[in-house]
């Protein structure tokens, strides 16, 4: 179990090209997708990493990983997503100092570089569908967006917005609801 | 206590880097050119550009590659250097973990308290603007730098989204493309 996790996340680090946020989809098919994680419990997940400081990257797959199978998977899966990176650097440092000079690394960078951005946000629909929104509530991620982007808002205070909204919205609204078993 | 010194800055670096692994960039810069002078100005741009073609979080690259190069600049052997590199690499991980387990061990106790869940659920639509953001941040002229680009981009979210291709298949396609057609 805790084996296959260090394997999972190796994987996910080993693919991820174009910086931190790359691993959105590769956890979304590598962890969610094999029923190892709540899909909606990711997008918890997903929003307490954008409050943390430090690398986004392995503060989701540690997160992910103590959800998993507690502190020794949170550590494994931190682990994992550096370990194939780490050595790639040092070889490159080592050996192949002028990498980025290199006319065929260039080429495959070139395409490479809009594709991640795609893939980054291809999540954005299966979060769409996944937390049962409809197109009226996009309004609450669309403010969200342009307070963040246009605005500079940190993502922390979008954060603590969206749960002040959460608890205000079914106070007032009443509603009673049921809660998601432990 | 150069190996002390590097652990702390890194540390540090952990500490305060919000906003994920370019944000983190400016943090390392000011650190390691320009307070503790361990690479050049025209260093930290080769590392930046390593750091972007090879495997893993920007910022988990960096702190690896400046550990390591620092290291061997101050005249350290290899495996030694390699050790360092390990040492700032988790150091720069440390901060951020240490949260995560304490968020983590109330994120699984609160889960079925009522007013925690209520916020859950304003936060989840968040996510979904969290992920736009990411991508949304990577939507500049450093990805985007022909008119194939657009079409790089949108055949990665629809082979995403639509044909559910796994995104490493589709990362292997586009540095396949990359070879022919630039």
């Amino acid at each position: 179990m805790h084996f296959k996790l260090f394997c999972q996340f190796t994987k996910i680090g080993l693919f991820t090209i174009g910086g931190g946020y790359a691993v959105i989809p590769l956890i979304e098919k590598e962890i969610v997708n094999q029923g190892w994680l709540d899909r909606t419990e990711f997008y918890e997940l997903l929003a307490i990493t954008e409050s943390l400081p430090g690398v986004f990257a392995t503060n989701i797959a540690a997160l992910v990983g103590y959800k998993v199978s507690g502190v020794r998977g949170g550590i494994l899966a931190a682990l994992g997503t550096v370990i194939a990176p780490f050595f790639i650097v040092i070889l490159v440092a080592a050996f192949f100092g002028k990498v980025q000079d290199n006319p065929y690394v260039v080429k495959v960078f070139k395409a490479l570089r809009p594709v991640v951005v795609g893939l980054i946000a291809a999540p954005c629909y299966t979060a769409f569908k996944a937390n049962k929104m409809t197109l009226k509530s996009l309004i609450i991620p669309i403010i969200a967006l342009i307070l963040m982007f246009f605005f500079h808002l940190s993502p922390v205070w979008v954060i603590v917005f969206g749960c002040v909204g959460g608890i205000l919205y079914h106070k007032f609204k009443g509603e009673q609801r049921q809660l998601p078993k432990n | 206590m150069i190996f002390y010194k590097l652990f702390w800055v890194f540390t540090k670096i952990g500490f305060w880097g919000f906003g994920g692994g370019y944000a983190m960039l400016s943090l390392i810069q000011e650190e390691v050119v320009d307070r503790n002078s361990w690479m050049t100005k025209q260093e930290f741009t080769d590392l930046v550009a390593i750091s972007q073609l090879t495997p893993g979080p920007i910022g988990i690259n960096t702190a690896t590659y400046a550990g390591y190069s620092t290291l061997i600049h101050a005249g350290y052997s290899h495996p030694i250097a390699i050790v360092g590199a390990g040492m700032t690499t988790i150091a720069l991980c440390l901060p951020s973990f240490a949260m995560i387990s304490v968020i983590s061990y109330f994120f699984l106790k609160f889960r079925s308290n009522r007013y925690f869940s209520l916020a859950m659920d304003g936060v989840r639509p968040i996510s979904l603007a969290l992920i736009a953001l990411a991508a949304l941040s990577l939507t500049n002229g450093d990805n985007f730098i022909d008119y194939t680009s657009p079409i790089l981009f949108i055949t990665a979210i629809v082979c995403s989204v639509r044909f559910k291709v796994h995104p490493i298949l589709i990362l292997l396609g586009a540095a396949l493309v990359g070879l022919v057609i630039y």
